[in-house]
């Protein structure tokens, strides 16, 4: 804690220096307590005043940025998902009510990508999130060198989801690509990584576990390491084994941190963009020659900019909230009953 | 040991001391229940490792070939001779100077703007009392859940019919502020900052401002450096609405990147080249301050 105390007396005498360093020996004098009312009561009135209206000052950036850049266009995204918007000609914009929703509702690409969506969603969270446990756990021994597995195992984060799908395109390559040639020693044929549904689904999933399971490890280490020692020293004194202590002190514990995980990787998921981009290549926005990995972001920028149709790239955005606010709606269910059983 | 009291200095730790050592204190902390590592546990690691390493090291490689050679079975797995040839083709290429330089403007100033607003805010939710401030920090927290997309059409049309397409400030303005920001710093001054001090710097007559420079600023210090690697690391990586607003005439590095990626440069050795490029200067952030990026992560994550 020595540093933290250091860092406190810092700013403590930082913090006295300042007032004595204005021609503000009046207000000293006035002694311990609030500047009473008096003559000088402007002085009085424009200290409380400053008290008053100073948290909200700042706070004041966030929400007005906010505001400007995240609600009101949240708002006006449903304005023009009940209009005709075409990115040719922007200034025509016609009233066209739920027309873009019902136009979504009978298109076998919005179901497909819904679809792709949900699968990829589910087979790149849940060994994601299974194996970052599974690192967590063993970053949580006493290692030698601890920091540097800690930042080799998030190394995949800093590289960015453009510069990773590339590679990752290169090493899925039907011929000359790593991973079909390393599947030739175990005897397995050359996959089509890029054309095969579930190769595809499967490889642009692939990238997001490599990217995402070394954060989720982290974070899963931190809470970990918040766990009370005493409760594994009582489980082992009742005579439990490291596999049980993981099983019945540490997964139980970790409980309200793998909640948060899944929803931030449902989010996460739900909003899928530049990796099936970037992996379908030249024409990436269309997912892949039948669809088969276009995800609903990649749908609505292909709708979007690629088509031209602003209007029902809205629509499956506001679908996509939609969909986000069941799910968070869902797991906020989950939670309360968990919180009820225990 | 409760969860408040053992993180701030682990951040603290981070921010202050940079390179290996000083892992002690944090070892000391969990000493209790740490039990020494087997073998078997190196060597799962190792392979996880190796996993998280691999395509990057393979990246530098295949960036050091030429296209054809990468098309062949079985895949180079040593470095070639291209390497400086590709790297010099994708910088002229793909206009890598630009986007690295644009890309430096764009990340940089949304991480001034993050971390000294978030600061502001995270004081204010920590430590100052007003009406209806446990719901505005709810609802600050819940405007993480939104999705980008769901911002991007509207700003699109404005930004097109201010004339501000393909300018830098169409990528800093909407990503100037941050929730998560928000959130992680007033959860670090809630304990970092004791009230009294506040209070003292009060008592003598200092202003809000004057108790924000003086008191909060300098207690905010090592959560304010391990918050601007963070957004740094995010600002650089952002792709939706930067390949929207921008092209390839005035890109930033992951707009370079998805040019090259849909056939700008159809030269895989080349594209290889512009993705070390591009990953480069975070790699060396990593390299220097992958201690406090860990720390931060691990800080932001206990609270969520």
């Amino acid at each position: 804690m020595t540093s933290s105390k250091q860092a406190l007396a810092q700013s403590a005498s930082s913090a006295d220096a300042a007032p004595g360093s204005q021609p503000g020996a009046a207000r000293r004098a006035h002694g311990r307590g609030t500047p009473p009312p008096g003559p000088d009561s402007w002085r009085s009135r424009l200290y409380r005043w400053d008290m008053k209206a100073s948290p909200y000052a700042f706070i004041a950036p966030f929400f007005i940025f906010f505001g400007a850049f995240g609600l009101v266009p949240l708002l006006y995204t449903a304005w023009y998902s009940l209009h005709n918007v075409q990115l040719s000609n922007l200034d025509q914009q016609t009233w066209v009510g739920l027309d873009n929703y019902k136009n979504l509702m009978s298109s076998d690409f919005f179901w497909g990508a819904l679809q792709n969506t949900f699968t990829i969603g589910v087979i790149s969270t849940v060994p994601q999130l299974i194996m970052a446990i599974g690192i967590a756990h063993l970053l949580n021994y006493k290692l030698r060198g601890s920091t540097m597995w800690r930042v080799v195992m998030l190394t995949p984060y800093a590289t960015s989801v453009a510069a990773a799908t590339l590679v990752f395109v290169l090493l899925y390559s039907w011929d000359g690509g790593m991973i079909n040639w390393l599947l030739g020693f175990v005897g397995v044929d050359p996959v089509n990584w890029r054309e095969s549904t579930w190769g595809s689904q499967f490889a642009v999933s692939s990238i997001v576990i490599w990217r995402w399971t070394g954060y989720n490890a982290l974070i899963y280490l931190a809470a970990m390491q918040a766990i009370p020692s005493d409760l594994y020293e009582s489980a082992a004194l009742d005579g439990a084994g490291r596999w049980q202590q993981f099983r019945h002190v540490t997964i139980p514990m970790l409980r309200p941190t793998i909640l948060f995980t899944v929803v931030v990787s449902t989010i996460g998921a739900t909003q899928l963009f530049g990796e099936p981009l970037l992996f379908g290549g030249a024409s990436g926005s269309k997912g892949g020659s039948e669809h088969q990995y276009q995800t609903l972001g990649l749908y609505m920028y292909d709708q979007g900019w690629i088509i031209g149709n602003l209007g029902k790239a809205s629509a499956i955005a506001w679908t996509m909230f939609l969909i986000l606010l069941i799910v968070a709606a869902v797991n906020l269910l989950i939670t309360r009953r968990l919180r009820k059983s225990q | 040991m409760t969860t408040s009291e053992l993180t701030p200095p682990q951040v603290q730790d981070a921010a202050e001391k940079s390179g290996p050592g000083g892992t002690g204190r944090r070892r000391l902390l969990g000493a209790g229940k740490q039990l020494h590592a087997g073998p078997v546990t190196y060597v799962v690691l190792a392979v996880f490792a190796l996993v998280s390493l691999a395509p990057l090291l393979w990246t530098v490689v295949a960036a050091s070939r030429t296209n054809q050679r990468l098309a062949e079975t079985p895949p180079p797995l040593w470095i070639g001779g291209n390497l400086f040839k590709n790297l010099e083709a994708a910088w002229n290429e793909a206009a890598l100077g630009t986007a690295m330089l644009n890309s430096t403007i764009v990340a940089g100033t949304i991480t001034v703007g993050t971390v000294l607003f978030s600061t502001l805010a995270g004081f204010a939710f920590a430590k100052l009392r007003f009406r209806f401030s446990s719901l505005l920090l709810l609802l600050t927290i819940g405007t993480m859940m939104i999705p980008p997309q769901l911002a991007v059409v509207p700003l699109y049309l404005w930004m097109s019919e201010l004339g501000w397409s393909n300018q830098l400030q169409t990528v800093i303005l909407p990503t100037l502020v941050s929730a998560f920001g928000t959130f992680f710093m007033r959860q670090y001054l809630v304990q970092a900052l004791p009230s009294e001090l506040i209070e003292a710097a009060r008592v003598d007559g200092a202003s809000s401002l004057r108790v924000v420079w003086h008191v909060v600023f300098p207690a905010a210090r090592p959560a304010m450096a391990v918050l601007g690697l963070l957004t740094f690391v995010m600002a650089w990586n952002d792709f939706l609405w930067p390949i929207i607003a921008l092209n390839q005439q005035n890109p930033t590095v992951q707009v370079a990147l998805n040019s090259l990626g849909t056939g700008y440069v159809p030269d895989q050795a080349v594209i290889m080249a512009g993705a070390l490029l591009g990953t480069l200067p975070l790699l060396i952030a990593f390299l220097l301050f992958g201690k406090q990026i860990v720390g931060g992560i691990m800080q932001g994550a206990i609270k969520g």
